[in-house]
């Protein structure tokens, strides 16, 4: 069968198109709700009116991407059994404890508290329904977890055996699965990433209104709250991207050796910043790079040798039989480049918006700004930025929200892509996963009716969010700021409209 | 009772806290075509179950999850077998959480009624094709040796497999009537209750029918029990309904789904997907489960969560217990 559309390409593309897509939501509603959260908390503390403007307005951008989260989810769930039936049968006993303590312990927590907080503005005391916003925070970090350690079992299998008789993987050792170092740092990455993300957007969206000089005490606190996240989740991000680099090296040293597109090993490996890469020769034609980082990177030893792609495809030639191990290294070599790249954009557009709104370090009082204007950019105690480079700093603010969105796609076509051609690396390969019963048609017809209407989807949802963007935060109500004292809301009209319906 | 029996149990029991609860939520989704009248009924009806229908949901996604993990080999074969069925299901659950939550959102009237009947349509074809997909595993599909599915998809379109559907989709529109009638307010609750009678009625031919069927054709002694406890059910939920005992009506109609659901799963064990090409191709509670240690640590976990969960949920109920009628509905949307 032409390879092009053999089932297993075709389920590998639907894989990747839900699961990429799946993903653009995903790290946002894991920091939306935790941002969303605080603002409330800070609510329910202060009783400063703009902490529940704030609440209300991230809120309702949580809630319309959390419902594309959700039911771009269900598809993730189903879709094992469906395409990778042999997968499936073969990894079950390891792979579908995590996902099924997932259902049963994140996604209730999720699902039952969201509804509580979208429809319980009056029908909750407010300490209660700042609970219920925290536990969806908690839930959605739950979910990550799990998943995430399912995962990483597939980068790294442990705590399993082979049964000889069934030709399955058994759960040996539950614990490893759930704390081994792979999964622990994949978390941690994975986590901050998020927080880059929705620091990102919110920086983003704020940028967006500080711009037209609207909502200013809303925005500005957002602002602050965004950058603020913005750079811490960056800079773990980066802490954490460098432990996993070096979890990588040990476990999946093709995947290191095909990020660097390093064809054959040497010491002070050299961080490769562009290659043009002749597979077929296997070396680089054209190639930039800084000598010694790479090692640096994988062994914390500027010095220490790092195994190129050929000399692992030989080893496991050797160990696994004839055959080609590498993945596709352009996709490899670049996606582990894009993720780096957008990401920490992202983070240094933050890193310098926080240094330029700061609101009293090293400011002059001329310079420092009230509530309800609009940051100055200060360079200097008390220099601030030029016009042009101001108009160019809110310019690259706005820009910033979509930065993190790729580099996270990339990270998981990255980390995907470069176990191939293992599905569970070392012990399954990814052709003899699918679903033999399924037709070439059959995979055909699901991955077009999917790729269709999440585009459908997407637009629809874009355009929601732009609508809710620019609408700005809700202007209050008597109700909003006299939330019910008793549970089930207060027994005053019942014939009064419900604070929240569809 | 060895750990893949125990799981058997557990798995039916998802399934039924499945089609109790979206059951009616499905139901409540038909409604909105059959009841309203106006489209402030319509908002009525969709916000009976606002608050709910996604925690109801997640026991879907937790028979699927505890499936995979229990009994690896049926959730291989049933989910690669019943392709393009469970390709529908997912699209339909797909829109229709969107529509739920996205149809508020703007105010164009052409927007919300596109919404409204993404809603209908998508509420209606998952609650008629689980009952084909339930039928077809009870029936016995073509499964080979190798445990993979041989059929195609109009193999599962059977008569039996059909009156199936036709008893999930009734049933749950009952079940879903009456929880309107218990849930709201005025014109619209006397008149739920006047269409659960008749939903109720001719659920009570299809329901009575589709279980005979099953009981002749691989009923035993437990099964009968089941039968007649869905049965006795359905009629008392059906006289409760037409006396005005509207909680009562609703225990019942949840009765008669969790016995129907216990009858199909008794008719089963212990298969759990049996071949109808050879007997000895059967997937069954040891063939397709898990190790031991696995089921022992998802028996712990379902043994801790589960309760907390019902507890939690249970509770969300109590928060929005008040009914709601058409006043209740702010115009601004």
């Amino acid at each position: 069968m032409d390879l092009a559309l053999a089932p297993e390409t075709l389920a590998r593309w639907q894989f990747g198109i839900t699961t990429v897509y799946h993903f653009l939501f995903v790290p946002l509603t894991i920091s939306l709700a935790a941002l969303v959260a605080g603002l409330e908390t800070a609510w329910v503390r202060t009783g400063k009116e703009k902490y529940l403007k704030a609440t209300k307005f991230w809120g309702k951008l949580f809630l319309i991407n959390i419902a594309m989260g959700v039911v771009t989810g269900i598809v993730q769930e189903f879709q094992f059994g469906m395409n990778w039936s042999d997968y499936s049968r073969f990894v079950g006993d390891v792979f579908g404890a995590p996902l099924a303590f997932e259902a049963l312990i994140a996604f209730f927590f999720e699902s039952t508290f969201i509804g509580l907080w979208i429809f319980g503005w009056d029908k909750l005391p407010k300490k209660i329904h700042c609970a219920c916003i925290w536990m969806v925070s908690i839930g959605t970090m739950l979910s990550a977890y799990f998943i995430l350690a399912a995962n990483s079992w597939m980068q790294h299998p442990v705590g399993y055996k082979l049964n000889k008789a069934t030709g399955r993987a058994e759960l040996t050792d539950f614990w490893h699965v759930l704390t081994q170092d792979t999964t622990l740092v994949v978390v941690f990455h994975t986590l901050t990433a998020a927080f880059l993300t929705g620091g990102a957007f919110m920086v983003g969206v704020a940028a967006i209104h500080l711009r037209r000089k609207k909502h200013i005490p809303v925005m500005r606190t957002s602002l602050r709250l965004g950058l603020v996240t913005l750079v811490i989740g960056g800079l773990l991000t980066a802490v954490s991207g460098d432990s996993l680099g070096k979890v990588m090296f040990k476990q999946q040293p093709m995947k290191m050796a095909a990020a660097e597109a390093l064809w054959d090993g040497q010491n002070s490996a050299p961080f490769s910043i562009f290659a043009v890469g002749d597979v077929a020769k296997g070396h680089n034609d054209v190639e930039i790079s800084v000598p010694g980082i790479l090692s640096f990177l994988a062994d914390n030893n500027f010095s220490s040798y790092v195994p190129g792609i050929n000399d692992v495809n030989k080893s496991e030639q050797e160990k696994f039989g004839p055959g080609d191990y590498r993945p596709n290294i352009p996709v490899t070599f670049w996606g582990f480049r894009w993720m780096i790249g957008f990401g920490m954009t992202s983070f240094a557009i933050g890193l310098a918006g926080l240094w330029l709104t700061r609101k009293k370090f090293m400011l002059a009082p001329a310079m420092r700004t009230g509530e309800d204007e609009v940051p100055n950019l200060v360079l200097f105690k008390s220099r601030a930025l030029g016009t042009r480079l101001t108009k160019w700093y809110w310019f690259a603010a706005v820009w910033t929200l979509g930065f993190p969105l790729i580099a996270n796609s990339w990270g998981w076509i990255f980390t995907e892509m470069g176990r191939q051609p293992w599905v569970v690396y070392g012990v399954l390969r990814t052709k003899d996963a699918v679903s033999p019963s399924v037709s070439q048609g059959e995979v055909l017809t699901s991955m077009i009716v999917f790729t269709l209407l999440y585009a459908v989807l997407a637009v629809v949802e874009v355009k929601l969010l732009v609508k809710y963007v620019k609408a700005g935060p809700p202007e209050l109500t008597e109700a909003d700021l006299n939330p019910p004292t008793k549970i089930g809301g207060d027994d005053r009209d019942p014939d009064r409209p419900m604070a929240f319906s569809y | 009772m060895e750990l893949h029996d125990v799981w058997f149990v557990l798995i039916a029991v998802l399934w039924i806290g499945y089609f109790f609860l979206e059951g009616f939520d499905f139901g409540i989704g038909i409604l909105t075509k059959l009841l309203a009248r106006d489209r402030t009924e319509k908002r009525v009806l969709i916000n009976t179950i606002g608050p709910v229908w996604d925690g109801n949901e997640v026991w879907l996604l937790t028979a699927g999850g505890a499936t995979f993990a229990a009994f690896p080999e049926w959730y291989a074969t049933l989910f690669s077998g019943f392709y393009l069925p469970l390709l529908i299901i997912l699209v339909c659950l797909i829109v229709r959480g969107v529509a739920f939550e996205y149809r508020a959102k703007r105010p164009e009237e052409k927007w919300q009624r596109n919404w409204e009947q993404a809603i209908f349509w998508t509420s209606l074809i998952p609650a008629f094709l689980w009952g084909v997909a339930f039928a077809n595993i009870v029936r016995g599909v073509k499964i080979d040796a190798h445990m993979e599915y041989v059929g195609t998809f109009w193999d599962l379109l059977n008569p039996y497999a059909i009156l199936g559907g036709l008893v999930t989709l009734f049933l749950f529109t009952f079940h879903g009537a009456v929880f309107a009638s218990l849930k709201t307010l005025g014109d619209i609750r006397e008149r739920s209750r006047a269409l659960a009678l008749k939903l109720g009625l001719a659920t009570a031919v299809l329901a009575l029918g589709f279980l005979i069927w099953t009981q002749a054709s691989r009923g035993d002694t437990k099964s009968l029990v089941a039968m007649a406890v869905a049965v006795l059910a359905l009629v008392g939920a059906v006289v409760a309904i037409k006396v005005g005992r509207e909680g009562w009506s609703f225990a019942l109609s949840g009765i008669t789904i969790a016995a129907a659901v216990a009858m199909l799963f008794l008719t089963l064990f212990p298969n759990v997907m049996p071949s109808s090409l050879n007997d000895a191709w059967n997937l069954t509670v040891t063939n397709a489960s898990s190790s031991p240690y696995t089921l022992k640590i998802m028996t712990w976990c379902a043994g801790v969560a589960t309760p907390i969960v019902m507890l939690y949920q249970g509770w969300t109920y109590w928060v929005f217990r008040k009914r709601i009628g058409t006043k209740n509905i702010a115009d601004a949307h």
